[in-house]
């Protein structure tokens, strides 16, 4: 029971970090109907931008702050320089243009910053809690509250919000939408800042639990994504549950399975969800137009 | 020279041509090394062209197969004697089989959902490649035995160039008939319309599974020679940013173009071996690549030079 609960604790804690890299990953297929292969990018310059920022002799809450706007300027220009000026691109196009900013990033930061690893102090300390026999870290609650938090005003966003229900206008209808008078490309431009920020927040979060590398970015990008495809590509709710069932999956199959196959358990959760279930868990029925 | 030029079977004599010819003009064994790096990721990208440029399906885990075929020999020569030959057709096989048995499902998919589908399949491939440590070697990879043709070592550059070359005049002219035959013309009715082309009576499945499983085969083949030419094998020629590779190529040759497929590899295997500044910006020059040509050339190199060459609208 406690080893069951010890897994779940850790599959609940990086579940949480999926689910808000598979929001980034949904907010903007919402606005644009493409998939940001960049996404995990954004994780990797949070905790980067963070640990260099504050070796630098920034306060590390000023030094986490200035990385996720600098994750955020990161989003608008792969949007206004990638995306914007590759109009009527195919989706393979626009597929390599993501991945080709990716990469870029990544070599980007590997010049910039360093290609080693590095850690970030715990928010509140090292101290595990005890809890029926498994320990759970401060952090791990940390993370909880945070990825609530940003639901919660995902949510607020959303439901209440000129801005929120323009993008969900936009996502709906493109064409009426613009035609009502919504600027569609301010709405992209909104959807990747968003993006950028909530990517760089998990990375943030998840570097004193998991040391960030400038490659970090590749997999919890394409967990992400998994996460997003499981929960239904474009559903809120479907985000963070699918990156709750991914991070849960990931952990029970390390720890009852094959530690060694861990990284394999998302992948093959996709494959099995594209083919079996491709709209998701949450996700509307796709109809395609000829 | 425009109709040689326009002729597919032109391109061909021109390719062949090239081959023969460029051994003249290296000074050292050094370019013949580049050469042949250059000839296994044509191969490669050849076969991928069918699938990415004609039949208009992406694949992001084709150097999965790629993996296959390499540890396939790697393994059966090295640990189990086999011949090369015949491991390599086994490589064949089983690439194959596992194209096959996927391409259904897979090939169900569109776009966004058709990328990750295959790219989930190739990272599933390359963590299998690096975690079996008893077989593989794990990450630190592995020795490879060298390649016996008929009783015959190739083992000096020039014996490997001429086989590489062979092996990619061969494909490419594989290719070209299957493009001019009604097998690429259906694949590019799936491209354009899939609903229109099943509509006219294609049965769209069978020849994308078709096309995939022929491009599966061909990078499994590239897999094996690369094997037996490196002599040593690590799991990072299997992997995600491989694949990225092989696609960057094609992508920047010019999709639906065979001889832009060619040159895309030769590009982007050549240049970061001759520049060596690029040994540090080798990433920020691939992305830099993509971007640029999906932005600025989204037909390829050698599909918009031949319209501005030839003035000649499709």
């Amino acid at each position: 029971m406690a080893e069951f609960l010890q897994f779940l604790f850790s599959g609940l804690t990086v579940g949480a970090i999926y689910a808000l890299i598979a929001l980034g990953f949904s907010l903007i297929y919402n606005a644009s109907h493409l998939i940001n292969f960049a996404q995990g990018e954004f994780v990797m310059i949070g905790g980067m931008a963070t640990v260099f920022l504050a070796a630098a002799g920034i306060g590390l809450p000023l030094a986490a702050l200035a990385a996720v706007l600098i994750a955020v300027a990161v989003a608008v220009a792969i949007e206004r320089l990638g995306i914007a000026p590759a109009k009527g691109a195919s989706a393979v196009g626009l597929i390599i243009i993501t991945i080709g900013a990716s990469i870029l990033i990544r070599g980007l930061a590997g010049i910039v910053w360093d290609r080693n690893f590095h850690s970030l102090p715990a928010i509140s300390g090292e101290k595990p809690l005890v809890i029926l026999g498994a320990t759970l870290l401060p952090q791990s609650l940390w993370i909880f509250g945070a990825t609530a938090v940003i639901a919660l005003l995902l949510w607020f966003f959303f439901a209440r919000t000129l801005w929120g229900k323009a993008m969900m206008a936009t996502a709906y209808n493109p064409l009426a939408a613009q035609l009502v008078g919504i600027d569609i490309r301010r709405v992209v431009m909104l959807s990747f800042a968003l993006a950028g920020g909530l990517g760089a927040l998990a990375g943030v979060l998840i570097t004193p639990l998991a040391p960030t590398h400038f490659q970090v970015g590749v997999m919890l990008g394409l967990k992400g994504f998994a996460a997003a495809i499981v929960g239904g590509l474009g559903s809120g709710a479907g985000a963070i549950v699918g990156g709750l069932v991914i991070g849960i999956a990931e952990a029970m199959a390390a720890g009852y399975l094959a530690s060694a196959y861990k990284d394999a358990v998302a992948f093959v959760i996709i494959l099995l969800f594209l083919v079996l279930w491709p709209n998701g868990l949450f996700g509307l029925r796709g109809i395609e137009r000829v | 020279m425009r109709r040689l030029l326009r002729s597919h079977y032109g391109g061909l004599g021109i390719l062949i041509l090239v081959i023969l010819l460029m051994p003249f003009a290296f000074p050292n064994s050094f370019y013949f090394d580049v050469a042949i790096n250059v000839g296994i990721a044509a191969i490669v990208c050849v076969g991928l062209n069918l699938l990415i440029g004609y039949a208009g399906q992406i694949s992001l885990g084709h150097a999965g197969f790629f993996g296959i075929g390499a540890y396939a020999s790697a393994i059966l020569t090295s640990s189990h004697g086999w011949p090369p030959l015949l491991a390599l057709l086994a490589g064949i096989l089983i690439s194959g089989l596992i194209a096959f048995v996927v391409a259904r499902p897979i090939l169900a998919l569109k776009g966004h959902y058709l990328a990750m589908a295959t790219l989930g399949l190739g990272v599933i491939i390359s963590i299998i490649l690096s975690q079996e440590v008893d077989l593989t070697g794990g990450p630190d990879g592995m020795p490879v035995d060298s390649l016996t043709v008929l009783g015959i070592e190739i083992a000096s550059p020039q014996a490997w160039y001429w086989l590489v070359g062979g092996a990619l005049v061969l494909v490419t002219w594989l290719a070209l008939n299957l493009v001019d035959s009604p097998i690429g013309r259906a694949l590019r009715a799936v491209h354009s319309s899939e609903i229109a082309a099943r509509v006219c009576g294609v049965d769209t499945t069978s020849y994308k599974v078709l096309v995939f499983v022929v491009s599966a085969v061909v990078a499994s083949l590239a897999g094996s020679l690369f094997a037996h030419f490196s002599g040593w094998l690590t799991p990072d020629e299997a992997d995600f940013l491989r694949s990225i590779q092989f696609v960057t190529m094609v992508v920047l040759g010019g999709m639906a173009s065979i001889f832009g497929a060619i040159v895309g590899a030769a590009l982007l295997t050549a240049l970061p071996q001759f520049l060596t500044v690029f040994q540090n910006y080798e990433h920020v020059m691939l992305g830099l690549v993509m971007v640029l040509t999906m932005i600025f050339l989204p037909r390829g190199l050698v599909p918009t030079l031949a319209l501005r060459l030839l003035g000649e609208r499709r």
